[in-house]
């Protein structure tokens, strides 16, 4: 196999520079002992990390998101496995246009899914509150959970399973033992992506949260708005942390590549 | 049993119904609604906001902004991130899988976070990115990149870029690397061997990445409102405008609604067009 010439590796390093920039400048103001956007070079200071305890609506906004995820990413994964395994396993009609009903959220523009939530939520009495949030998140992470639990459950070699019921199991005894079991990895990457995307959303969730149910991200964005200040890069530095973190577990537990392209590539 | 399937996808489907069907169908009602400053919504059916948004030419000019950003984006997106892919495809394995985490990893990170790193680095006429093209000698004066559609296209190539390098890379996947030596030994020199083997097998990936980044240009809200600031608007924060300054629903669901078909024509005509001239190409 060839190698990269060096003007090959050239741009690769411009490219990887472009990607890196931005991420790396908001991590790197977040450090400033200045009170004002600077870029710290001879002394860094945490004082803005702290600052962060002094502001309770990004506190707050913090753990309301990190609670949206969670439980919206759960409730996602529950509804996808069952449907995940009448897809994968049966044929009949309608079985195209029902995945992609489930698929729609990645086709349709979140803008448009935020008017329609605003909307249907506050004819329904559900506007602006916590229970509004989490049904709109179930909906829009759905595609991902159920991504990777439909690849998992086609992957599940159905032998074992007869085995199992040949050697007199019975059928809640085969999915509690023999099926769950081998689809528990696949769920968890499946909760792990939706909660990645439920913890960045901002575009749908800026529609139709309230100032008492603000998410992280819009809070952020809500505050950019108004002014951009050394407080709002410590806490994007915050947000940043944890998805690195996030993605640096899945990477290792699933593999980075399999989850984004949707299916394992084999090494030549 | 010939209902099990069914019975499986229930409560997926009763959600669905709830929550998607149900609110995007009315969304699409609203658009016929009518609105006043103190009467509010009023549940009529009227052509009014159709009629204000295909007959304003300012609603003409913001579309045309919209898509005109979209386009360029996908352009520069495809023209930086085929190559990429092709060069990380070309690697070998511990920097292969690193840099793959290292480009496809930013989407995972929050658009806002993202967006705020290009406001940082545009920031007004000392801006790092301005430094960095004087001392480089490409400009002499600084260049304003906030607030202008020069700055949107280039926060939104960085935020979309992901999506064309992954795409390319799956087609890429499938290439034998044979076929590239089997070239080279049949005399054909490295031009070459790119613009007739790779460049044609990359092409599906190419195609299929630029519809998902147009549409994903032509809809994005986060980085042109951060970077366009209150008056550079976009579709989508016209109608964030509509729907929580102005409070003119109607109107910001027609927005929107036309946003939605405009998008859904466009995609599906482009997979339409895709298709068609690799049948002809496979076939």
């Amino acid at each position: 196999m060839s190698r990269n010439g060096p003007v090959a590796l050239a741009f690769h390093a411009l490219f990887v520079t472009f990607m890196l920039a931005p991420i790396v400048v908001v991590c790197w103001v977040a450090f400033t002992p200045e009170g004002f956007l600077s870029f710290p070079t001879d002394r860094w200071s945490l004082r803005w990390f702290a600052a962060i305890a002094r502001y309770p609506e990004f506190v707050a906004a913090f753990w309301r998101s990190l609670w949206l995820g969670a439980l919206s990413s759960a409730v996602a994964v529950a509804v996808s496995v069952p449907a995940a395994l009448a897809i994968a396993r049966h044929r009949f009609p309608g079985r195209e246009a029902m995945t992609t009903l489930f698929m729609s959220p990645l086709m349709i523009p979140h803008i448009v899914l935020g008017i329609a939530f605003l909307r249907f939520f506050t004819l329904i009495g559900l506007g602006g509150t916590f229970v509004g949030l989490v049904l709109a998140h179930i909906v829009i992470v759905l595609p991902f959970a159920l991504r990777l639990t439909l690849a998992s459950a086609v992957g599940l070699d159905r032998a074992i399973e007869h085995a199992a019921v040949s050697l007199g199991a019975s059928e809640w005894t085969v999915l509690k033992r023999i099926t769950l079991p081998l689809v528990v990895p696949g769920l968890a990457s499946g909760w792990a992506l939706a909660f990645i995307n439920s913890f960045d959303e901002v575009t749908m969730t800026v529609f139709i949260a309230a100032p008492g149910t603000e998410t992280l991200p819009v809070r952020m964005f809500l505050y950019i708005q108004d002014n951009i200040d050394p407080l709002v890069t410590s806490v994007s530095a915050c947000v940043i942390a944890v998805t690195v973190l996030a993605l640096i577990g899945l990477d290792r537990a699933y593999g980075l590549e399999r989850l984004l392209v949707g299916r394992g590539t084999h090494g030549r | 049993m010939k209902s099990t399937p069914y019975l499986l996808s229930l409560p997926a489907l009763l959600l669905f119904a709830g929550v998607v069907v149900i609110p995007l169908a009315m969304t699409v009602v609203l658009t016929f609604h009518d609105w006043g400053q103190y009467k509010g919504i009023e549940p009529v059916f009227i052509l009014k906001n159709w009629q204000e948004v295909f007959g304003d030419p300012y609603y003409a000019e913001m579309f045309g902004r919209t898509f005109r950003i979209a386009l360029i984006v996908t352009a520069l997106a495809a023209l930086f991130g085929a190559p990429e892919a092709y060069i990380l495809n070309r690697m070998r394995s511990p920097w292969r899988g690193l840099f793959l985490l290292v480009i496809l990893g930013p989407l995972l990170i929050s658009v806002v976070a993202r967006t705020l790193g290009w406001a940082l680095l545009f920031g007004g006429n000392s801006g790092l990115v301005n430094k960095a093209l004087m001392a480089l000698g490409f400009i002499a004066a600084p260049l304003p990149f906030m607030f202008t559609e020069t700055g949107m296209v280039v926060a939104l190539v960085h935020v979309l870029m992901p999506y064309m390098v992954l795409a390319v890379w799956a087609a890429l996947q499938r290439l034998d690397p044979q076929i590239e030596n089997a070239a080279v030994a049949l005399g054909a020199g490295p031009f070459t061997v790119l613009r007739r083997i790779v460049l044609p097998q990359a092409m599906p990936g190419i195609l299929s990445g630029a519809v998902i980044v147009f549409a994903l240009a032509a809809s994005a809200f986060a980085t042109p409102a951060i970077i366009g600031g209150r008056r550079l608007k976009v579709a989508s924060t016209l109608a964030y405008d509509e729907f929580l300054n102005t409070l003119n629903w109607p109107l910001g669901a027609a927005v929107a609604v036309l946003l939605l078909l405009a998008l859904v024509l466009i995609v599906v005509g482009a997979n339409r067009l895709v298709e068609r001239r690799y049948a002809q190409v496979f076939g």
